[in-house]
Order: structure tokens, then sequence, then C-alpha cells
């Protein structure tokens, strides 16, 4: 399986890649993709306009469950906007229209009688730049349960999904303060409590470290291995030593001349990173382009 | 530390560094915005001193009694009784009836109207209404609502419920303008950490985007009221009364709302024209009066205001 690509040129950044017990590479602690697994989703032949504008076009691709998959490639290829189908947060933009499904648990999200208020409560959602809610950081993770009906504990609820988000001990003692009192790292661990608090099935993530200083990204970053095991992460980064270190999976996407995205290629990381299949994502991942 | 050079250098430097010539054309431009503001507080200040002197014999001569006196043809006798409660429902009335209309109006324009040319169309339009003359919607007032409420039974028409409706019109499209620019101004991320813990539509404008844009309706509000309490030209023409009427005593909240009335802004304007110089003084003591209103509503809304402006 493992074949060493060429060493990059010196002035590559330098990508890399976790090695097991024999010396081969290994991902993220557990075995690499399990092919019987089912999809949670799954693109089948998405096309994406703005308008006249086709922003994404023919992507095909499964996510795998409780795994993180990445989302890597140039600005402007379609990325986000391809996270945003997932859970219908496009609807929110005037005049976008999609073509094509998107499956979740074989269910297609954009199907006629679809709610996507319900779609996303099964798929919540990091944004790039940290955004609680004005309010306390009790009434942050409470305003998610609350709006979607939950009756038990909510004490309880909030102290578990801070605890979760690996923040709880710094936020135990000001509850009751406001959530923009944080900082940006607390702040971003603090929006993933507040999504976790609704018990999604899936995560998706906006580049959700690229506000952040390398300290802060670190603990997400350990943060959404440990997530891995209860929820799919779906993540897009600009980052790609970030993409090699924390995902399971990876896709490649670029921009083709009519301005749409596509995806060039996609696998398991470690392969994409060491030995991807297309010139261009070899071009990519060793920093020539992008 | 080591020498930049010889000491010639460094003078050189200096010289380089100091001002060259002074910027004349700054200091004038300085000069002009201090005139200016000056000038603004001197009117303020000749209009408050002006109003004052003439009104304070009548509070010392008075006292108590200009403020319960009704309408009188006798300047000894008059007072602003039935001015100020016309004056106070009015504060209560028109708030109750525009600003709920005015506010759900802004919000359906802001959070659910699609961006299209008919939207834009509305919004332009409600812009120019806002700069329609006020004794249009006087000519308004008395050409439909007058005439409503005399067909369905409450007086004449020329009451209160007249008055409220004409001058909750004439203001609603301020507390629109306003509240919609409040709303803009909530930054979208809100809505879209909302919308991304699943929220519908109705629950992130009410419990994220509405308490965040409070303290901007809240604003508006105070300005629409301001502007509410001092217009005079409509109620002229919607029927409220210049000379004297009585109400009579233990009627109940129906009859006063459909029986005749008056407000300050009225009673100054017939006061200021009279012949006799005792009632323009009244007058003066009326605009303080009227000041005073206004001032407490602007202050009770600043109130409220502040209440919901947290240091989010």
């Amino acid at each position: 399986m493992s074949q060493v690509a060429p060493a990059p040129p010196s002035d590559a950044p330098v990508i890399r890649v976790r090695v097991g017990p024999e010396g081969q590479p290994a991902t993220t602690g557990t075995t690499s993709s399990e092919p019987d697994a089912a999809p949670v989703i799954s693109f089948e032949d998405l096309h994406f306009y703005y308008g006249s504008f086709r922003a994404i076009k023919g992507v095909s691709i499964d996510v795998p469950p409780r795994r993180i998959t990445a989302l890597i490639g140039p600005s402007g290829c379609g990325k986000t906007t391809l996270l945003r189908t997932i859970n219908r947060m496009n609807d929110l933009i005037p005049g976008t229209r999609v073509e094509g499904r998107v499956l979740y648990h074989g269910e297609n999200l954009y199907g006629k009688d679809v709610d996507p208020v319900e779609v996303r409560r099964r798929i919540g959602m990091i944004f790039q730049k940290p955004n609680p809610f004005p309010k306390s950081i009790y009434d942050n993770i409470a305003f998610g349960p609350r709006v979607t009906g939950f009756k038990g504990n909510m004490d309880e609820l909030v102290e578990q999904s801070l605890r979760r988000a690996a923040v709880w001990d710094e936020v135990k003692d000001k509850l009751k303060q406001s959530g923009l009192a944080l900082s940006g790292g607390q702040q971003q661990r603090l929006c993933i409590a507040r999504a976790i608090a609704v018990s999604p099935d899936v995560i998706l993530m906006d580049e959700p470290c690229s506000a952040l200083d390398p300290r802060s990204t670190l603990q997400i970053e350990e943060l959404m291995a440990e997530l891995r095991t209860q929820y799919t992460i779906v993540i897009v980064t600009h980052n790609m030593q970030q993409a090699a270190r924390a995902s399971d999976l990876t896709v490649f996407m670029n921009m083709a001349e009519d301005r749409a995205g596509y995806v060039v290629e996609q696998g398991d990381t470690v392969g994409i990173f060491t030995n991807p299949k297309n010139q261009m994502t070899e071009d990519y991942v060793s920093g020539r382009f992008g | 530390m080591t020498s930049i050079g010889s000491t010639a250098t460094a003078m050189a430097v200096r010289r380089s560094l100091v001002r060259g010539r002074p910027d004349v054309w700054g200091a004038v431009f300085y000069a002009l915005l201090l005139l200016s503001l000056l000038f603004s507080l001197a009117m303020l200040g000749i209009l408050l001193v002006e109003v004052m002197t003439r009104a304070m014999p009548v509070f010392q001569e008075r006292g108590v009694s200009f403020f319960s006196s009704p309408l009188s043809s006798n300047p000894a006798a008059a007072g602003i009784g039935q001015g100020l409660v016309g004056t106070l429902m009015i504060a209560v009335l028109v708030p109750a009836v525009s600003f709920p209309i005015g506010i759900l109006t802004a919000v359906y324009l802001e959070e659910y109207a699609p961006d299209n040319r008919l939207t834009r169309l509305i919004s332009v339009n409600i812009r120019n209404l806002a700069g329609v003359p006020s004794v249009v919607y006087g000519l308004l007032g008395l050409t439909i609502f007058v005439a409503f409420f005399e067909q369905i039974g409450a007086g004449t028409g020329r009451n209160l419920l007249a008055a409220t409706v004409t001058l909750g019109v004439l203001v609603l499209p301020i507390v629109i303008i306003t509240s919609a620019e409040a709303l803009r101004a909530v930054p979208n991320a809100i809505r879209e950490a909302g919308y991304g813990v699943g929220a519908s539509r109705w629950e992130v404008t009410r419990k994220l985007v509405l308490p965040s844009a409070a303290p901007g309706i809240l604003t508006g509000t105070v300005l629409a009221l301001a502007r509410a309490l001092g217009e005079t030209a409509p109620l002229l023409l919607v029927g409220a009364v210049l000379g004297g009427f009585s109400t009579a005593a233990g009627g109940s909240v129906i009859n006063f709302v459909s029986g005749p009335y008056t407000a300050l802004p009225v009673t100054i304007f017939q006061w200021s024209k009279q012949s006799q110089a005792e009632f323009r003084e009244l007058a003066a003591a009326a605009i303080v009066v009227l000041l005073a209103v206004t001032l407490f509503a602007n202050a009770v809304a600043i109130l409220l205001r502040n209440r919901f402006e947290r240091t989010w």
C-alpha cells in the first residue's frame, strides 16, 4: 500500500503524517476507512448554482460515519459552498439552486417535504469566526436545546456539553457571564459545545481554526479527535498540515476553467498526501500552487 | 550609543521633522467647526432663555392652577389642563398604535421579504412617506379617519381616536425606517449561529435578532414619539379644539376618547395668536411644559434602551 512519494522540493511545506508501530503510515489512532460502513452523507452528481453561476459541478463523494473528512483546495474552489449544502445553510442565500442529490442516511436532504430546520438539528455547524450569541455562556448552550424542545435537566446538559467541548473547567465559575467575554479559542470551543448540546449526528466545521492562534488550534484538533468517536465530522480547511494531521479522509477540490468547483481526488488522508493519484493533487499538496 | 553623524546632520534631521509652514487652512477649518457648534448652542440657549424668562412669572403667579385649569377666554383663568391631558393621551396612544405595526413591518421587510424589486419599491416609498409634510397627514386624517369615526358613532369624529390614528400614521414611516436600520445592524453571524443549531426563522428573529436590535429600535421610537408630541398642523385639521370646551364629569372612557379634546401644541398655537400679551406669556409657560413632557418621554425610552443594551 505505501509507496513513498519522491521527496518534495526543499522549499515545499513539510507535511507530517503519523507513522504506525511498524513504520507504515497510520491514521489518527484506528484503522482507516471501513469500506463496509454505510456513508452518512452521499453526494450524487451535485451541481450548485448561485443564480446562474455554477459554483460546484458533478460532485459525487461519500462521507463515512465517525470519521473526520477534510475538504481541501485553493480559494474559491467551492469547499465552503459544498459544506454548506450539507446542512442547507445555503438556503438562507437568495437565488441558490441545487441539482442532484445530497443523501443523509439514504434520504435526500433536498427532497420535497424535508424541513431545513430539522436537517440543521441533526447536522450542526461550527463557523470560521467564532460566533457565540450575545447571551450568557449558559444561555448560549441552552438556546439550541430550548428551541428543539428539550425537557430534561438543562443544568446537566449544559455542563455535559461544556465538558465534552473541553471548556468546562475554564468557564464553570462564570456561566452567567457573557459568551463574548471569552478568548477566541474559548469562544470556538463554546460554539462546539453549543453545537453538540442539540445532539447532532454530524458536525460540519468551516475552517474553525483559521481565526485562532496555534495553541488554540491544537486544542481544537485534539477535541476533534475525541469527538470523532461519537460524531461524523466534515471540516473545510485551508491548512494542509491540519488536514494531514487531523483527518481520516481527504477530498481535494479545485476550480475548473468555468470557475466551477469539482472534486479532483478523494481518499484516505495518508494516501492523498504521500501518494496522490492525480498530478494536480500532488502539485497542490506539495505547495506548487494554491 | 553610537553617534548618528555630525551635529550638522542631526540638526538637519531635526529641522526636517519639525513642521515647516503653519497649517493655516487646518486652523481655519477647525475654527469654522467650533463657530458652527457655538452658533447652534447659542440658538438653543437663546430659545430656552427667552422662553424661560417669559414663563417663570406664570408659574410663580399661577402655580398649580396653571396646570389644572381648562381653556378660557380670560387669561387669568386659562390653563393647560385639557391640553396636557390631550398630549399625555397622545403620548400613550400613538406608541400603542403605531409602534407594534411599525416594528413588525420592519421585521417583515428585513427578515422575511425576498430581496426583489417589489420589496425595494416598498422600502423607497416608505422613505418618501417620512418626508411628506405633516399637514398632508392632517388632510388625510380629516377626510378618512374623522369621517370613519363619525360613521361608527364616535361623536363627531373630531376626537382623540382620530388624532391618534392620524399621528400614528404620520410617525409610522419613522418607526419603520429606524427599526429596519437597527435590524440590519445585527450581524449576520448571530442569525447563522441560530439557524445552525436548528432554530426556525421565527425563533431566530424573536429570540436573537430582536433582542439584539432592541436598543436601536427604542431609539427610533423616541424620535417618533418626540415628533408626534410636537405636531400641530395635523391636529388642527382633525379637529383639536382651539377655543374652550368642557367635558362632562364622570364620563366613560369611550365618551372621553370620542369627545372633544385639545393638545399642548395646539394650545400654544392658539395662545400665541392672541392679541393680549398675557396669553403670550401663558404660551411660553405651555412651551416649557411641552418641552418637559418630551424630555420625560425621551428619558423613559432611553432608560428602556439602556436596560436592553448590556455590555455583551
